[in-house]
């Protein structure tokens, strides 16, 4: 934070009473930062392009400048070419034996199999999920897999209701491997990815039965959106346009089973509607010529291109992605310092993403103080979070139903307080993204906030276990890890720096002490339990001794509402 | 999903979120209709937990006056005068620390047991290995990670936390007040107890301290967080309602902020009076490790063991003339620990440093009162080396408390206690008579009776269980008016299912009351439209 600033707030602090009406924000844009690069900004950073901060990760990130940074996180530098993770495999065996799919094979590619008593759809929707929460917990030093979470809530699709596996598995490919390109190359990649096409209707639209759905999402919730007060800017007409456009793409699946094109959706000229498609005066009235043959499929390309002339499109992705990554409330100065520039930033770039997040991420708005620790962590963000900064140990693939259970462990915790990865509730994504006005504050609530306090209790205290694999915090473990932990008041603070996004008062520190000390003032008295421990570390009393200080420790601080933020 | 769907599924997602992942007991737990329905018996049993950290000076606090001149050649830096220590009714040879007025009076009454010379064998010096092995109830050389009153509890309310709170039990199984929940109280799964430092403010009923958060987004987020954490602690109506319900305590408490265990001691009086079942309360005074300046040099009646004996003292005698009256002195025993006492001789330095044995002291109107073993023997000429050798184990006094108060059955205290300890006449006889919940608390957190589907629209499977015999399964609606009684009659043990028709009944929470025998179990179900 500038000096200035920082003077501004304390004149703008509102007295005791709370009143957040007059809220402070910032005036601050897309300039870059040049300020201290220190554990604080580091975490700020990688809190949120990651899933939590990791000890490892801010001592990695300290060694490098701002710009390298950045750059690493996008992919840029300190990276080889992206290629797809190893697949998803049958961990179902003892549940349902699948046909087509041996235990301990990649199930992609092979047919479901729904028969009486045999219903594979469910069990690889769920190996699924796991897999996919398995590539968040051992995430690469990368935004990546932040963005393949921003585009599953984008371009929605819900697993449950799609019932082809290897659809599922191509689209989350698709967006993995898409996540660092080219926007307007991935909207139209997904228009005809078979998942899409089946989730809205795509594949049912036909020249003598035009389906509007994918040609109204397309338009509302993918590229265009709608104004401030609510309102489209196309027309109905243009969304009847759009679904003739895109007449004629299949799915080439027959009870279960595809045949010549794979998995894979094609082009039926036959099924397309070969007439000119006039679009509205929002479009400048462009006419997209009817193509008639396999010609028909490059009508999608014209569409593409009139679409992403409007500078909505690129407006509406970088609001999204600001909510997503910084905070969710855009005030003016937010919409014309920030917002603005980086759509004209994607635009110039022709909707190539990494230098609009380039941009963002390097900018003074991203490191003001003002916009650090106020987001909530969403589900998955806490689950995966807290598994990652305290390097829980998951079962290895030697006990692969094991490990997938603990995979599904943390996706289920995500999932059972309001986000199912693979299923937002509907497709225009979690509430929490676009619902005015509360936005993030509905992963919030008197269901969902003690759900999460009895995941760190255990995570904190005994773990869950399954399939005879435990996946526990190691609290000491990660005492030490970390740089000092015989000086109590040195472990606290590196905890915190590393756990907490919002700085905490003397009296909190204190608090905490008071539980490594067990009530007794004197510092030394861990110092000595925690030196004991360390020079005879197969001692079981020692151990208890510091394991049981350390997990009410712990406990405590993921206790407390400060480490729901990020 | 279709459109229509999700306009039709976006603002009930808004308004109730609770609802999203099925039901959430919190609101059911605090609903006045839930509480009128739970089996109330407040005859129940209360155990109070006085922990004293640091370690506590035996010597000075219980002063083996037969002993007298060997202690003065011990400890003469630090010697309590004998002129100035406080007689005992029935003893001429053990006394108290001139600052226990209070406690010399309980005793004097008859509500004080004293037991000689508690410990353990092998002892250990650390505080913090000695305190674990006080609050597991382990052997020196054992390392448990469950509290001793945390098993009791497990073994009592062995459903915890599923299902929790319910009728049966709607209150916290144990109560710390002031910091985290105590090893104490660990459950073997689960901790079975939870802190709370002021029953009437829900920040700091959740939270032992909070800074004030900032006016920035990130304070903005927080005080959300902590709105919505105040909100869903399953227990805060509870407590909150017990701390309403007494409005009037004993006058003589110590002045709010100068004791803090009279300031604990008078919460837990009042959340006993208020109602809630709570078994067990934890509370603690610190600040006994008296390594150096434990009494003034020149007055050996003062100084900071002093302060901390007279804190001692007058907070269990103003507690006790606060649970009489509130009348309910015969539902409440208390006892002192520390993790250790202290060395026979003193150090150099007007202190004590980390010994072995000291007396413990249990008070309440249902002890047997008098002091439990002899004055220790102290050697003519004590080394830095001497300590007190024990008399009683500390988990006998645990297993009497357990078998006598808490009523456990002798059977079942190994369960508890993990071995068999002897157990001692502290509590009178008579104090288990009468007192017969623990079938209940058996049953309680237990699903007895669900439904499903669950909300629903048009009608409802309930499914419910019966030990046999009349069994009655009765509709109420969020009123509490009878609407329904499916189930009324004699039923074989075993578990049934019964067809539940929505006959045009306004949407909205019902509840399904299971009542067999003395059992009774409630559960919500919605219907939506």
């Amino acid at each position: 934070m500038e000096r200035r600033d920082f003077l501004t707030l304390e004149k703008k602090t509102a007295p005791p009473g709370q009143d957040f009406s007059q809220l402070y924000r910032t005036q601050s844009g897309i300039t870059p930062y040049t300020g201290s690069w220190t554990v604080n900004e580091v975490r700020h950073l990688l809190k949120r392009t990651m899933f939590g901060s990791t000890k490892s990760d801010i001592d990695y990130f300290l060694s490098l400048n701002t710009n390298d940074a950045i750059d690493t996180l996008l992919e840029i530098i300190n990276h080889p070419i992206f290629s797809p993770p190893s697949l998803p495999v049958n961990n179902y065996d003892s549940i349902v034996t699948d046909p087509n799919c041996p235990l301990g094979s990649p199930w992609p590619g092979t047919p479901d199999t729904n028969i009486v008593n045999v219903n594979t759809y469910p069990q690889r929707r769920k190996s699924m999920k796991a897999w996919w929460v398995s590539q968040m917990l051992n995430q690469p030093r990368s935004i990546r897999e932040k963005m393949v979470l921003f585009y599953s809530n984008h371009f929605v699709i819900e697993f449950d209701v799609l019932n082809v596996s290897t659809y599922i598995y191509k689209y989350n490919e698709l967006i993995r491997s898409s996540a660092l390109g080219n926007f307007k190359t991935l909207t139209r990649a997904i228009s005809v990815n078979s998942a899409m096409l089946k989730y809205l209707n795509g594949d049912k639209n036909t020249n003598v039965a035009p389906n509007e759905n994918f040609g109204r999402e397309l338009q509302e919730l993918f590229t265009i959106g709608k104004d401030a007060s609510g309102m489209p800017y196309y027309s109905e007409d243009d969304v009847q346009a759009a679904a003739r456009v895109l007449t004629g793409w299949r799915n080439d699946l027959v009870g279960g089973v595809s045949s010549a094109n794979g998995f894979n959706s094609y082009f039926e000229p036959t099924r397309h509607d070969t007439t000119d498609k006039l679009f509205s005066s929002y479009y400048s009235n462009t006419t997209i010529i009817g193509q008639s043959g396999a010609n028909g499929a490059l009508e999608l390309d014209d569409l593409m291109n009139m679409i992403f002339l409007k500078d909505e499109v690129s407006l509406f992705l970088c609001r999204k992605l600001y909510r997503f990554f910084v905070y969710y409330d855009i005030d003016a100065a937010t919409e014309a310092n920030v917002i603005v520039p980086l759509a004209q930033i994607m635009k110039a770039n022709n909707y190539e993403i990494v230098p609009v997040l380039s941009a963002l991420f390097k900018s003074e708005h991203f490191f003001d103080v003002l916009n650090q620790g106020c987001i909530i962590k969403n589900p998955i963000d806490f689950s995966v979070g807290l598994a990652r900064e305290f390097n829980v140990v998951f079962p290895d693939a030697s006990n692969l139903v094991g490990q997938y259970a603990a995979w599904d462990k943390i996706r289920s915790i995500a999932g059972n307080t309001l986000m199912d990865v693979g299923d937002p509730p509907n497709v225009a994504g979690w509430q929490a993204y676009y619902q005015e006005p509360s936005y993030h504050e509905m992963w919030i609530n008197s269901d969902s906030l003690p759900k999460r306090n009895q995941f760190t209790d255990k995570m904190g205290n005994n773990g869950y276990t399954s399939y005879g694999a435990t996946i526990i915090i190691d609290v000491v473990a990660f005492t030490e890890s970390l740089t000092n932990p015989s000086d109590p008041v040195a472990l606290i603070d590196e905890a915190l720096s590393i756990l907490y996004s919002i700085d905490v008062s003397a009296n909190v520190k204190n608090y905490l002490l008071n539980i490594l000390l067990s009530g007794q003032a004197t510092n030394s008295y861990w110092t000595s339990a925690w030196t004991d421990y360390t020079s005879d570390p197969t001692n079981t009393s020692y151990l208890a001794i510091v394991n049981s200080r350390l997990q009410s420790f712990y406990r405590y601080m993921m206790d407390l509402s400060e480490y729901q933020l990020s | 999903m279709k459109r229509r769907d999700f306009f039709k599924h976006t603002l009930p997602y808004v308004t109730l979120p609770a609802l999203i992942n099925g039901f959430s007991f919190r609101a059911f737990a605090g609903s006045p209709f839930m509480q009128s329905l739970s089996s109330s018996v407040l005859t129940d049993h209360v155990l109070v937990l006085i922990q004293l950290n640091g370690g506590n000076d035996g010597l000075n606090t219980l002063i083996p006056l037969d002993q007298y001149s060997n202690l003065a050649a011990a400890r003469s830096n630090i010697l309590i005068p004998d002129t100035q220590v406080l007689p005992l009714t029935g003893t001429l040879v053990t006394g108290l620390h001139p600052s226990m007025t209070g406690m010399q009076q309980l005793f004097n009454d008859g509500k004080m047991n004293i037991i000689q010379s508690v410990g353990y064998p092998s002892p250990n010096y650390s505080h913090f290995r000695a305190t674990d092995i006080w609050l597991t109830g382990s052997d020196s050389n054992q390392v448990l990670s469950s509290g001793w009153t945390g098993r009791y509890l497990n073994y009592e309310y062995p459903n915890f936390p599923a299902g929790y709170p319910n009728a049966t039990m709607p209150d916290p199984l144990a109560i710390q007040i002031g910091s985290t929940v105590s090893l104490a109280l660990q459950g073997p799964g689960a901790s079975m107890g939870m802190a709370i430092s002021d029953p009437t403010s829900f920040y700091n009923l959740i939270n032992g301290i909070q800074d004030p958060a900032p006016n920035t987004p990130a304070g903005k987020e927080l005080t959300y967080i902590r709105t919505v954490a105040q909100q869903s602690t399953a227990y805060a109506s509870v407590i909150s309602t017990a701390a309403a319900n007494i409005t009037q305590q004993f006058s003589g408490y110590p002045i709010a902020g100068t004791n803090s265990l009279a300031d604990q001691l008078k919460i837990v009086a009042r959340l006993i009076a208020g109602g809630l079942k709570t078994k067990v309360y934890m509370v603690n005074l610190s600040g006994f490790d008296n390594h150096s300046a434990q009494v003034d040099s020149a007055d050996h009646t003062q100084g900071t063991h002093a302060d901390l004996l007279t804190k001692l003292s007058t907070a269990v005698k103003a507690f006790m003339d606060d649970l009489n009256f509130l009348t309910i002195e015969d539902r409440v025993v208390g006892l002192t620990f520390s993790e250790f006492g202290r060395r026979i001789k003193s150090n150099a330095s007007d202190g004590t440093d980390h010994g072995a044995a000291a007396p413990m002291f249990v008070f309440g109107k249902a002890v047997e009162s008098g002091i439990l073993g002899m004055n220790p023997t102290i050697p003519s000429l004590a080394t830095v080396n001497d300590n007190i050798p024990m008399q009683y184990d500390f988990r006998s006094v645990y297993a009497s408390i357990l078998q006598d108060w808490l009523c456990v059955p002798t059977a079942d205290l190994n369960s508890v206690m993990l071995q068999n300890f002897q157990v001692l006449p502290i509590i009178q006889s008579s104090a288990c008579l009468g007192i017969g919940v623990h079938e209940l608390n058996q049953a309680a957190g237990e699903n007895l009776i669900n439904n499903y589907p669950n909300p629903f629209i048009e009608s409802t499977y309930i499914n419910f269980k019966s030990t046999g015999g009349h069994t009655t399964v009765q509709i109420f609606d969020n009123e509490g008016s009878l609407i329904k009684t499916p189930v009324d009659g004699e039923y074989p043990a075993g578990e049934y299912k019964v067809w539940f028709e929505n006959e045009n009944f306004p949407s909205g929470t019902y509840y399904a009351r299971l009542q067999n025998g003395s059992v009774q179990q409630v559960h919500n179900m919605l219907i939506v439209k």
